[in-house]
């Protein structure tokens, strides 16, 4: 599955002599001794490379100018580790960037720490870590500190990630889920539900043929575009990841005690999303998202919204979805096609597949 | 999207609705048969566009909640012995039992899989040839045919580690059930469209005939939900009885030849309990003599299964259309989607769920604030 979506050579990689002794990750990657030492000096120094890593001390230390602070965290234990669009270690990085990016603050830096299992591939790992630094780099943060430990084989799925990360808020920044309002726009930066089910269709058991891609990536940069054109104009903001946008709309709803009204048929969903939605008798609404977000702007300023986010390259497909009510508070109801309304509760679990 | 959108038209859903509300005279009470059904109704809002007096009666075509209690508690025991790979469709997961469901049996250790076809349990019987597979083998006639190939193929490559534990029901007879009984108050029925897919719609005449009710074979989105809703209300006002096929697209009379063939081959009739309901006799299909080695519950000799049924669920009733899920005592309080008492709770199928789920929880009150005067909108 690895190969088939084009995992690199381990070959290809900068400084692979040394590593090539041990092809896969045994328990003294972990032990702190010369392996681990070899594992940072020769992959993980080389991808990430910055000056707060290069100190290789017990804690990065940061310059993050003044201001106030936000600090996310995220686990990472997707399979495969490979899919359509992304990998475990563009998500580590776009998962923990985002999370920060929707508070109001400038994504600074990670941390990354790697739970490896015994005898996961070297060359995999190698393409995880250049994925990691492809995205950092793609979205301008440094990973400055991390960590690795390795479990008997049989007691992990070949690497789990976790990231942290710090960002600085924007000076005066108003955001919150407890913040939307009773005639705010709701837009959403494009399509739901590629990410879900680009993984679903590469998942055992499951494969079946498509064109979806996940849309994995980093939001930080469209979403700094749109709060230096609405500033305070935007109540609330969220990545609308598990769960998908159902989940994020309810709980918008109920942190700001307010309804929020969804049409159905202004919902940006791909032909083939839908398609495979259909067979296996899922709902897009609930489907994770891994590149998209969603806004609660002032109506007045939706419009200017619209188009900046149109204008960016991750948002070329944002769509105004609904609006804020004051009516049936807490609540998220959608409007059918047939003109008539549902109540589109959160998910209790994972979205099961029906029998027929 | 081909053979979607243009069966979720807003349009001429309303123009169809528009047609009901002409023709409906007097109130009538329909059921549609099965879950899927229930579900587009709830989903769409279709039960919002009909006239006041045009009831729509949920019936009991969901395998989930109708599968009975003992042969969940049979999986779940299946499910735990060491050595087995337990597979299933992923909606009966959360189905409870006596004790537990099979995720709770996963987590303490059980190798319990969700898979999309029970081939795919077939291939991995090949690929385990150590450990016994098991696949649930629920549902109406709709998954038969799937489930019969899965036999048919183990026997043919000589799996011996394959087994199915079998519990398929069949809808002529839960209808003629419903039509029995003295609490009874459906006027026609909208058959189920998938059913019929592979079944046909031969057997039905005889009961449109005997119990002078009109049947309208009915498909699944909105469209041909108002179109089979339409039908049968023509009739009922028309005093006619008569087999109609709403769903012309994917069944015809005979239905799926070859699918028939193969049902006759492996399965064959027999007795069965459906869950809130009891017995109804010929009412679902097992492994005939051929086959039978194949059969889980002849596989593991399973004893001293104790089922218990919660006293405050009345998803019997549900079932039966006899009482709405919101008239169940426990409906949204001790009974919801996360601590479900009854199947109807759990499935997404389920009356209880979709009621549940889509907000009928809800006054009347409440759903007109939340459709700002729509109602009338989707009448008009």
């Amino acid at each position: 599955m690895v190969d088939r979506v084009g995992a690199p050579e381990f070959a290809n990689w900068s400084c692979p002599l040394p590593l090539k002794d041990y092809p896969t990750i045994v328990m003294g990657h972990g032990g702190g001794g010369k392996l681990g030492n070899e594992l940072v000096e020769h992959l993980f120094l080389p991808a990430f490379r910055n000056p707060e890593l290069e100190n290789l001390g017990d804690a990065a230390v940061l310059d993050a100018g003044s201001g106030r602070l936000a600090m996310s965290t995220d686990s990472f234990v997707v399979q495969p580790l490979f899919f359509p669009g992304g990998s475990i270690g563009a998500l580590a990085v776009n998962g923990t960037v985002n999370d920060l990016a929707v508070t109001g603050a400038v994504p600074k830096f990670l941390s990354a720490s790697f739970i490896l299992e015994e005898g996961f591939a070297l060359r995999q790992l190698a393409a995880v870590v250049q994925a990691m630094a492809a995205a950092a780099a793609a979205a301008g943060v440094r990973i400055v500190t991390g960590d690795t430990k390795v479990v008997e084989r049989g007691h992990g799925d070949g690497c789990y990630i976790n990231t942290a990360g710090v960002g600085v808020l924007r000076p005066g920044i108003q955001v919150g889920p407890q913040r939307a309002r009773p005639g705010d726009a709701v837009l959403v930066s494009g399509t739901v539900g590629d990410h879900g089910m680009a993984i679903m269709s590469v998942r055992e058991g499951l494969e079946f043929e498509s064109q979806i891609r996940s849309d994995c990536a980093a939001l930080n940069g469209m979403i700094g575009d749109v709060l230096d054109a609405a500033g305070d104009a935007v109540h609330a903001m969220r990545d609308p990841t598990r769960g998908g946008l159902a989940s994020t709309l309810n709980e918008i709803a109920q942190a700001s005690g307010v309804g929020v009204e969804m049409d159905e048929g202004s919902l940006p969903v791909r032909a083939e999303v839908q398609s495979a939605c259909e067979l296996l008798g899922l709902d897009p609404v609930y489907v994770a998202n891994e590149g998209k977000a969603v806004f609660f702007v002032a109506a007045e300023a939706a419009n200017r919204v619209l188009e900046v986010l149109r204008a960016h390259p991750l948002g070329r497909e944002a769509a105004s979805i609904g609006r804020v009510t004051e009516q049936h508070p807490r609540m998220l109801v959608a409007r059918t096609a047939m003109g008539a309304n549902r109540v589109i509760p959160t998910q209790i679990g994972e979205q099961l597949p029906r029998i027929c | 999207m081909k053979y979607l959108t243009e069966f979720r038209d807003g349009e001429i859903a309303r123009r169809i609705a528009r047609e009901i509300h002409q023709t409906a005279t007097r109130p009538w009470k329909i059921m549609e048969v099965c879950g899927g059904q229930t579900h587009s109704i709830l989903r769409n809002g279709i039960d919002q566009m009909l006239p006041p007096g045009v009831e729509m009666i949920h019936g009991p075509g969901c395998p989930v909640c109708v599968t009975p209690l003992e042969l969940i508690d049979r999986a779940l025991a299946i499910a735990a012995q060491p050595g087995v790979i337990f597979c299933s469709f992923g909606d009966m997961l959360r189905v409870p039992g006596t004790e537990g469901d099979l995720f709770q049996v996963k987590g303490r250790g059980g190798d319990v899989r969700v898979v999309y076809s029970p081939l795919d349990a077939v291939e991995i019987a090949a690929k385990n040839p150590e450990r016994q597979v098991v696949f649930f083998g629920v549902g109406f006639e709709t998954t038969a045919p799937a489930n019969a190939m899965s036999v048919h193929l183990a026997k043919r490559r000589g799996l011996r580690n394959f087994s199915l534990l079998v519990s398929h029901v069949l809808v002529p007879p839960a209808i003629e059930a419903i039509l029995q009984a003295p609490e009874n108050k459906v006027q026609g029925f909208l058959a189920a469209g998938h059913v019929c897919s592979v079944m046909g719609y031969w057997e039905y005449p005889p009961l449109a005939e005997k119990y002078g009710i009109p049947i309208v074979v009915t498909g699944f989105e909105p469209l041909d939900l108002l179109d089979g809703i339409r039908r049968a209300v023509k009739q009922l006002e028309e005093g006619r009885h008569e087999v109609e096929n709403a769903y012309e697209r994917v069944v015809s009379f005979e239905g799926n030849r070859a699918a028939q063939k193969l049902l006759a081959e492996v399965f064959e009739v027999t007795d069965r309990t459906w869950r809130g309901i009891g017995v109804i006799p010929k009412s679902g299909w097992r492994l005939n003599d051929a086959y039978r080695e194949f059969d889980a519950e002849e596989r593991f000799h399973l004893s001293g299964i104790r089922t218990e049924e919660s006293p405050l669920c009345h998803s019997g009733a549900v079932l039966r259309g006899a009482i709405r899920p919101a008239e169940c005592p426990a409906f949204g309080k001790e009974c919801t989607p996360r601590h479900p008492l009854g199947a109807t709770m759990v499935s997404s199928e389920g009356a209880c769920a979709a009621y549940y789920n889509y907000g009928r929880f809800l006054s009347a009150e409440q759903l007109a604030s939340a459709g700002r005067g729509l109602s009338g909108a989707a009448h008009g």
